[in-house]
């Protein structure tokens, strides 16, 4: 099935290139980064995580959206999600290969990584990630493959692979827990330190990975003869609605914490993001951005001519995935470093090499999904023209 | 008649020794000395859970350089010039950074003014200890310091985020050429791994105080068994009102403080 990528238009070919180039540059960046040390990045003593662990911490709840189609699928025989359930399963394939090598990038000694499973740490929250990602990347890359094959052949789906299938619902919800409870479980980080971050996790995941798979169904659309269908559309956003709503519930509870109990602990994060301390206001307008871009997304999905016309409703979807990435990929985790342990500020701007290496794994990330949906389309096209 | 592996071996080397020293008389003693010297080493000094004392009435902060620079010095740690990828071991803050969480306003001028002696807490459950994903840092059973393993540190930075207390610090840079002058009886650090106070554990073995308490002239630092209700360190907890760093953490630091 794989032979499926290499036969491509112009636009194709040109994509393919550019994020092959886009590739490069970053892992050019990463050997850089790898021959001088961290100092290269905006990480300090302050701040000690930065960019990249934002990057794994948004791109594993992507990951772990796919609950959301396969879930009413498989469970409730919502038989609208089957178009677009391989494409989910491939989505979670490329976000948590770019997540891991997210955290690859992060670690100081990174040819030493294989000393996680060396010795196996039941207590670090850590070692979980590095367990259930790459098991929750084979999961879904042996269903989705599968799936794919037996929708060539126009099979029914093996009995092993729907028990896989089950297994990978609880796995979803574990995963990301775990992600969370990184955060949740650090004393002295008041910002972290909340039994709602899970939750919290799950729900902006479940939003971030709708809206990304409608984008994507209708970028799909227009250049390949795939259909997701109007019901799948409409569900997908539906559910994602529904859970921006959560969040922006979650949010404004936690502000009330913050701010009514007055606690610093809690509150001097928020106040850092909200308003600035002592003139360090780098983080505010994307703390507000993020704020708006939420509410935005909300009052707008709230117009059935916006959830049904496919411009408006992608334009609503990338308002929302700007608020979700820059609250969970850019200022949850190194806004929590501030003010620091001492009770000071000092504020994080990623650096270039940084940057550079996210965009290349990015780039990365992209490319094994272009691949894995180009084979998809592909055969999704052969299905359609036999029927 | 059983002569045992080690004896036959013992006995048989030193045999030969002393045959092949014969004729150079001088040479051979030194060798024959060897397994005595090896056998015989200073006491160790052993407690079941180290603590320190530091007494901010004695510890006036005018020489905290000597401490401070001995620490590193003898443990090789780096002076790197930018402040956000510095190295400390042992470092001073004003006591509104030292205890953040303690009452800023109306502090009084003896407490404002004071520079804060502080170090990795030997916590008696240490966060750093949990959160580290290959048990490259962990609480020595025997006596509660909280160690780091530097070969087996993948530099994940967990430990930094747990680690209420700024305690740590990454090698952001190669240390090695900041280093000022190389002690080979400790091991220098690479880039990459995180690092920190080991309460001279190195120095514990061979029967030597920590660094920072045998260079203190004015017995500001003082550093004993937790666990010995006999101990002086106990004595002094005893006798007078301490405090501990964040302890509403549930951390448990083994640094005590006096002011």
């Amino acid at each position: 099935m794989i032979e499926k990528a290499f036969h491509g238009g112009k636009g194709y070919w040109i994509w393919i290139i550019f994020l092959a180039a886009g590739t490069g540059m970053g892992l050019l960046a990463y050997l850089y980064q790898l021959k001088e040390g961290l100092w290269l990045t905006g990480m300090s003593r302050n701040v000690s995580w930065g960019f990249y662990i934002s990057q794994f911490t948004f791109l594993v709840g992507v990951a772990a959206s796919v609950l959301m189609v396969v879930l009413p699928l498989y469970l409730h025989d919502f038989k609208a999600f089957s178009p677009i359930t391989v494409l989910s399963q491939f989505l979670t394939v490329g976000t948590l290969a770019m997540s891991l090598l997210f955290i690859f990038s992060d670690v100081g000694m990174p040819m030493r990584i294989l000393n996680v499973p060396l010795n196996p740490t039941p207590g670090s929250m850590l070692f979980y990630d590095t367990v259930f990602l790459p098991g929750f990347l084979l999961l879904n890359l042996i269903i989705g493959w599968t799936a794919l094959g037996a929708e060539k052949r126009r099979a029914v789906l093996p009995p092993w692979v729907k028990i896989l299938i089950y297994i990978s619902f609880p796995w979803a919800v574990i995963m990301h827990t775990v992600t969370a409870f990184i955060y949740a479980g650090t004393p002295g980080r008041g910002f972290w330190m909340t039994a709602i971050m899970a939750p919290r996790f799950l729900t902006t995941a479940f939003a971030a990975g709708c809206a990304i798979l409608i984008v994507l169904s209708m970028v799909l659309g227009r250049l390949s003869s795939f259909d997701a269908g109007e019901k799948a559309i409409q569900k997908l956003t539906t559910i994602m609605f529904y859970a921006l709503i959560i969040d922006a519930f979650f949010l404004a509870v936690e502000y009330f914490t913050a701010f009514y109990s007055h606690v610093p602990a809690y509150s001097e994060t928020f106040r850092y993001l909200l308003f600035g301390i002592d003139g360090n206001t780098a983080f505010v307008p994307w703390f507000w951005l993020m704020n708006i871009a939420i509410l935005c997304a909300i009052g707008l999905l709230a117009f059935p001519g916006v959830r049904h016309n496919h411009l408006h409703l992608s334009i609503a979807c990338i308002v929302a995935l700007c608020g979700l990435w820059i609250d969970k990929g850019f200022l949850l985790v190194p806004a929590a470093f501030i003010p620091n342990v001492f009770g000071r500020i000092m504020e994080y701007p990623p650096s270039w090499v940084e940057l550079t290496v996210s965009l290349g794994i990015y780039c990365l990330g992209m490319l094994m999904i272009t691949t894995l949906y180009k084979v998809t389309t592909a055969i999704k096209r052969e299905t359609n023209v036999r029927r | 008649m059983t002569i045992s592996r080690r004896k036959f071996l013992k006995t048989t080397s030193v045999s030969c020794l002393a045959l092949a020293a014969g004729p150079s008389l001088g040479h051979g003693y030194e060798l024959l000395e060897l397994p005595g010297r090896m056998s015989k080493g200073p006491e160790e000094l052993k407690a079941k859970r180290w603590g320190m004392v530091v007494d901010m009435r004695k510890c006036d902060g005018r020489c905290t350089e000597d401490c401070i620079g001995v620490c590193h010095e003898i443990h090789n740690v780096p002076f790197i010039p930018e402040a956000e990828h510095q190295v400390m071991w042992l470092f001073q803050e004003p006591y509104e950074n030292a205890f953040p969480d303690r009452s800023r306003e109306l502090v009084s001028k003896v407490l404002k003014n004071r520079r804060f002696l502080l170090l990795c807490n030997h916590c008696d459950d240490p966060p750093c200890v949990r959160a580290c994903p290959t048990q490259a840092t962990f609480k020595r059973e025997k006596d509660g310091i909280v160690m780091m393993d530097y070969h087996r540190c993948i530099g994940c930075r967990f430990c930094m985020a747990a680690c209420p207390y700024g305690s740590r610090s990454f090698n952001f840079r190669d240390p090695r050429p900041y280093v000022r002058k190389i002690n080979p009886a400790f091991p220098t650090r690479r880039r990459g791994v995180v690092e920190k106070c080991n309460f001279c554990q190195e120095r514990l073995e061979v029967g030597k105080m920590p660094a920072c308490v045998e260079t203190c002239k004015k017995g500001a630092l003082v550093f004993g068994d937790l666990d010995d209700p006999d101990s002086e360190i106990r004595r002094i907890l005893a006798e007078s009102p301490h405090v501990r760093r964040k302890p509403e953490l549930g951390t448990r630091p083994s640094v005590f403080y006096l002011f």
